[in-house]
């Protein structure tokens, strides 16, 4: 079973990969931050004691946990418009669904980062006369996320992956221009070994700068 | 009556079925320095964190400077949790385990309650937490962070982290509990210091040693109650219970850090 590789077809349509490549670092850095940012959010109302932001909390972890980010993709693009009558592009529908999900699995992080400090913190926010927030905000938070950075930049590394669900709603990014390419081009050995090799090359050193951080943090502790 | 900082009026606590505080009643004046002692159990943090309201008292009331802390409703008292917060800053506190903030600077640590909770500027609060901290006599770790400190320069850091608020009252809970004994002397220094200096405190501890020579009054307590109070060298000498008694035999070796 021989095969003859052949990459100069590749680097002829190599302007059709760099479109692909911009579209996944746009749909990756927004979700990245969506999903990040609004975990934030979300965890902290899983974290606080109060039925009003613990139960909406609490229900939107368990739904976009419990389902897959593929069917939530597909789920915004071909039945949301249909129930509400509201268009949904491909951008949106893949942002959607690695958004919430996200969310849903850094929230949890962010909630367990609350939870693992100790409660002398708090108190001795609370004796020198702050709020909740104020001790939340100045006091927990920072420690709790430094702690989590790693399970955090962990989560970061699985959206970038996730952009590729996009190209099942023909999102155009990296693995939907592949498939562009090798349909054309009858090469789709090629064309999918580079988009893997793309996401490896980009990667490999984002997780190796991971366990540093990770070393340098146990250390800091 | 008129210069009393604290006073605390039937002030019981009890978590869920248990009481803890049974009707304990207390004034404590300006500048002096209360010591109270009890075993293991016997409510002494719990009082203190019924004065700052970390512990919501269960009945009672507690006044500061002859204002009744929360607002009287038919009997009861009811609390506003901003309220509380601003009388936190009136009232300081020192925990076993001092509680750094361990991102922080020692310099940040003692400014952080001024500025977030107090509003001061930082320059300010910076020339306050220097002024503290050479108190304290840490102007030179003002940039380390707490995790390269010893056990007592992280207790003084936190000494000085309190009174950078100003507080009119300052409780002390088994500070030195947690130090190596040869690091206890220098956080006993410091607060005897405070108290030449007319600082009025709450000193829940057992060095006994700092009970005999630097407080104006023992306070003994025991299931939640203050079995017996005196001057100190009068009371841990000759105690008037053989429950005090059998505490003090206890703690038969009197400590003199100083
Ligand atoms: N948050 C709480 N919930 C339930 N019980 C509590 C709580 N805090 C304290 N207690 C109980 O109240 C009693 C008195 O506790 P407290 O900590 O005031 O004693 P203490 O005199 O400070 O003892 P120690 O010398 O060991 O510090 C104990 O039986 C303790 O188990
Ligand atoms: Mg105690």
């Amino acid at each position: 079973m021989g095969h003859d590789w052949d990459f100069v077809t590749i680097a002829q349509n190599w302007g059709v990969l760099w479109v692909g490549l911009k579209g996944t670092l746009v749909i990756f850095s927004v979700t990245v931050v969506l999903g990040l940012g609004g975990g934030l959010i979300v965890g902290i109302c899983r974290y606080i004691r109060h039925p009003v932001s613990r139960w909406p909390a609490m229900t939107f972890i368990e739904v976009f946990r419990n389902t897959p980010v593929l069917v939530q993709i597909i789920w915004f693009y071909y039945a949301f418009p249909i129930l509400t009558g509201i268009e949904v592009d491909p951008f949106l529908a893949a942002t959607l669904g690695i958004s919430l999900n996200t969310m849903a699995f850094s929230a949890e992080i962010y909630r367990a980062g609350i939870q693992s400090i100790e409660p002398g913190q708090w108190e001795a926010g609370k004796a020198i006369g702050m709020t909740y927030s104020q001790a939340l905000r100045r006091v927990i938070l920072p420690v709790a996320i430094k702690r989590v950075l790693p399970a955090l930049t962990n989560r970061g590394i699985e959206v970038f992956k996730m952009s590729t669900l996009a190209s099942v709603v023909a999102y155009i990014e990296t693995l939907n221009q592949a498939k562009l390419i090798a349909d054309l081009n009858f090469n789709p050995i090629e064309s999918y070994t580079v988009v893997a090799l793309i996401f490896f090359v980009v990667l490999y050193p984002v997780v190796q700068a991971t366990y540093a951080l990770e070393r340098t943090l146990a250390k800091g502790d | 009556m008129t210069d009393s900082v604290i006073r605390i009026e039937n002030l019981h606590k009890s978590f869920g079925s248990l009481e803890v505080l049974g009707g304990i009643d207390l004034d404590v004046r300006a500048g002096e320095t209360v010591t109270v002692l009890g075993s293991s159990g016997s409510g002494k943090s719990t009082l203190l964190r019924c004065i700052n309201f970390m512990e919501m008292p269960s009945e009672g009331r507690i006044y500061l400077h002859g204002d009744l802390i929360g607002t009287d409703e038919g009997g009861s008292v009811r609390y506003s949790e901003s309220e509380l917060c601003r009388i936190r800053t009136r009232i300081g506190m020192v925990f076993q385990h001092f509680n750094l903030f361990p991102h922080m600077t020692v310099l940040k640590n003692v400014m952080e309650g001024q500025v977030t909770v107090l509003g001061r500027r930082a320059g300010a609060a910076e020339a306050k937490a220097r002024e503290q901290l050479e108190r304290v006599g840490l102007s030179d770790k003002a940039d380390e962070y707490p995790a390269r400190l010893s056990g007592g320069q992280k207790q003084r850091v936190a000494i000085a982290r309190a009174l950078a608020m100003d507080p009119d009252v300052m409780l002390f809970d088994e500070v030195t509990s947690a130090l190596d004994p040869e690091l206890v002397g220098e956080v006993l220094r410091t607060i005897r210091q405070l108290a030449d200096d007319g600082m009025t405190m709450l000193v829940v501890t057992h060095e006994l040693g700092f009970a005999y020579h630097v407080a104006n009054r023992v306070l003994f307590i025991s299931d939640g109650r203050i079995l017996e109070q005196g001057e100190p060298r009068q009371i841990l000498r000759e105690p008037a219970t053989r429950r005090m008694q059998e505490f003090l035999d206890g703690h038969a070796q009197f400590r003199l850090p100083f």
